[in-house]
């Protein structure tokens, strides 16, 4: 299948981590170009590719940047932050736009701190990412070496264990040396980010693709995928299909071509019942909605879901969706900050009621109070953490009720211990309490 | 936060209440706000730690390729259940979120290093090797 490369053009399906083949493939050019434009030339490239941003919330790049005051409005050091705390359950694409296209990635770096006016560069990496931090080591030390940098400090901060962290003001938190709990916003970091100066938060995908979005002039970038959802993404497949991996289409491919097609359909002759369309936050879709649906903004927004991290896990049937909730709503209970109480106990209630409606011990208006919960978690706290559990358990429940009546009409799993999930085992510990304190 | 993975690094992998005494010493501040910054975070170890971590990653998308399997493998071959650290010292076994690389599950992260692909049937060998080579083994 050929479909158009932008992140990972010139890799050849290998990695460009040596400085003179990247150079070899137009590396650096577009650093060379940006430098020759003004700061407000360079975001106007980005608005008009129409880039949004590929964390998860889909923001428009280049506004973002273009809300980072001038220097000489606010005359404080202005910062960049990129977010390279990937921990979406099912996102991995980061970690391999690091790997095999770190000068890629650094170059844009370079590129978004022109743009915003900034001096100092700090790419917060997640702390398990081993491998990718020495990647980005060699390649800033060869840059460094190259005298690329122009005057601007990279920093690579390594984080140490926290889903939270992900959430922009949570990650500036952990930057400054404390735990990672949200901020109250406003004031946005834009305004009063990291040590309360102006300061841009952008995902790794971002910045690699904005490097492209110079290179090829953002009228040229904007020509790919579809209307307001241009260019190409890396998408993360997982679950029970044949070959997942990280495969980067334009926005608009069908779901079923990325499933079947690039995927290699449901692995072991089982059949598709479910797909998670952009991390383990979003709306499900059953089977059917899915056949129909395409990757992009307003395909899944229409769906009532959302194209989030542009992670797809496929669930086959043999997946319990009762087990699937719990899994989910323990990862959530457990990256629970601890700040919001909504989300510090609701995400407990959730995982809670779903186990006993999963041990046959609900009765029926546990399932009423488990979407009550959901409710009271939505939108009453600093950051989405809670709210992703609620929307995700929420949406299982309405795509799959049946499934749930079951449980609590036969007393128990219907799937009698033949679930894929069947006897899983989350980890223990919370963010929110001591050690000693978890489960009591 | 870099001081206290460089104090945890010193100290065999994981922090004693003289390592918070340490990095609260080198930076004006007291033991106490160390450790508050310390037990928010996974990958900072409050309790001794095995010469060898293995972590299984049990999140959906390698639950649903699996995980438990891995788990238990792990468990029967170690002798050990999931959070506990053998009495030699030798090993410790837990159970991890996602770890990020959901397409190519079980991922199984040993020392911090991750491995692919895991099946429960590769278990065994990864024991052996483990035992064979001491701490050093990720290739």
């Amino acid at each position: 299948m050929s479909t158009p490369e932008v992140v990972f053009a010139g890799t050849n399906g290998g990695a460009l981590t040596d400085i003179a083949a990247y150079e070899a493939v137009g590396g650096f050019t577009a650093l060379a170009k940006a430098r020759a434009l003004t700061p407000d030339e360079v975001i106007e490239q980005l608005n008009d590719s129409q880039l949004r941003g590929r964390g998860g919330a889909f923001f428009p790049t280049g506004r973002k940047w273009s809300f980072v005051p001038k220097p000489d409005k606010l005359p404080k050091p202005h910062y960049l932050v990129v977010n390279a705390d990937e921990s979406e359950p099912g996102t991995f694409k980061d970690r391999e736009i690091m790997l095999r296209v770190p000068f890629r990635f650094l170059e844009g770096c370079l590129i978004a701190a022109h743009a915003i006016e900034s001096k100092h560069v700090f790419v917060y990496i997640r702390g398990e990412y081993e491998h990718e931090f020495e990647v980005l080591r060699d390649s800033l030390e060869a840059m460094r070496k190259q005298k690329l940098l122009g005057g601007v400090t990279i920093v690579l901060h390594r984080g140490a264990g926290a889903y939270i962290c992900g959430e922009e003001t949570a990650l500036l938190e952990s930057l400054e040396g404390r735990r990672g709990q949200p901020r109250t916003k406003p004031p946005f970091p834009a305004i009063a980010g990291l040590y309360a100066a102006p300061t841009a938060v952008n995902n790794v995908e971002s910045i690699a693709t904005a490097t492209q979005v110079i290179a090829l002039g953002g009228e040229e970038y904007a020509k790919l995928g579809v209307k307001d959802s241009t260019g190409t993404r890396v998408f993360s497949l997982s679950g029970n299909v044949v070959n997942g991996g990280n495969y980067e289409l334009p926005h608009g491919f069908p779901l079923k071509d990325l499933i079947y097609d690039v995927g290699g359909g449901i692995a072991d002759g089982h059949t598709l019942k479910a797909v998670i369309p952009g991390g383990s936050s979003t709306v499900i879709l059953t089977a059917e909605e899915a056949e129909g649906a395409t990757l992009d903004f307003d395909s899944l927004t229409s769906l009532g879901t959302a194209i989030g991290s542009a992670a797809v896990i496929a669930i086959d049937d043999r997946c319990c969706m009762v087990q699937l909730g719990i899994r989910v709503s323990q990862f959530y209970e457990h990256e629970s900050c601890g700040k919001c109480t909504p989300c510090r106990v609701g995400t407990h209630w959730l995982t809670q009621i779903l186990q006993k409606i999963e041990d046959g011990r609900a009765a029926q208006a546990d399932l009423d109070l488990l979407l009550d919960v959901c409710d009271r978690i939505l939108g009453k706290c600093l950051c989405p953490l809670g709210d992703s559990d609620a929307i995700a358990v929420a949406s299982y429940v309405s795509k799959f009720r049946s499934e749930f009546q079951e449980h609590i009409d036969y007393g128990g799993c219907p799937l009698g211990g033949s679930s894929s999930l069947e006897g899983i085992v989350a980890p223990v510990g919370l963010h929110a309490h001591p050690d000693e304190l978890v489960h009591a | 936060m870099p001081a206290l993975q460089l104090a945890q690094a010193e100290h065999g992998g994981w922090l004693p209440p003289e390592a918070f005494r340490e990095v609260a010493d080198a930076l004006d501040l007291t033991p106490a706000y160390c450790l508050s910054i310390a037990s928010f975070y996974d990958m900072f170890r409050l309790e001794p730690v095995g010469d060898t971590v293995v972590e299984v990653c049990t999140n959906v998308s390698c639950g649903l390729a699996g995980a438990q399997r891995v788990l238990e493998a792990f468990e029967s071959e170690l002798d050990l259940h999931a959070g506990e650290t053998a009495e030699d010292g030798s090993f410790t076994l837990r159970t991890v979120e996602c770890l990020g690389g959901c397409g190519w599950a079980t991922i199984v992260a040993i020392n911090n290093l991750h491995r692919l692909h895991v099946g429960a049937e590769d278990v065994p060998g990864i024991v052996a090797e483990l035992r064979g080579e001491g701490v050093d083994v990720n290739a």
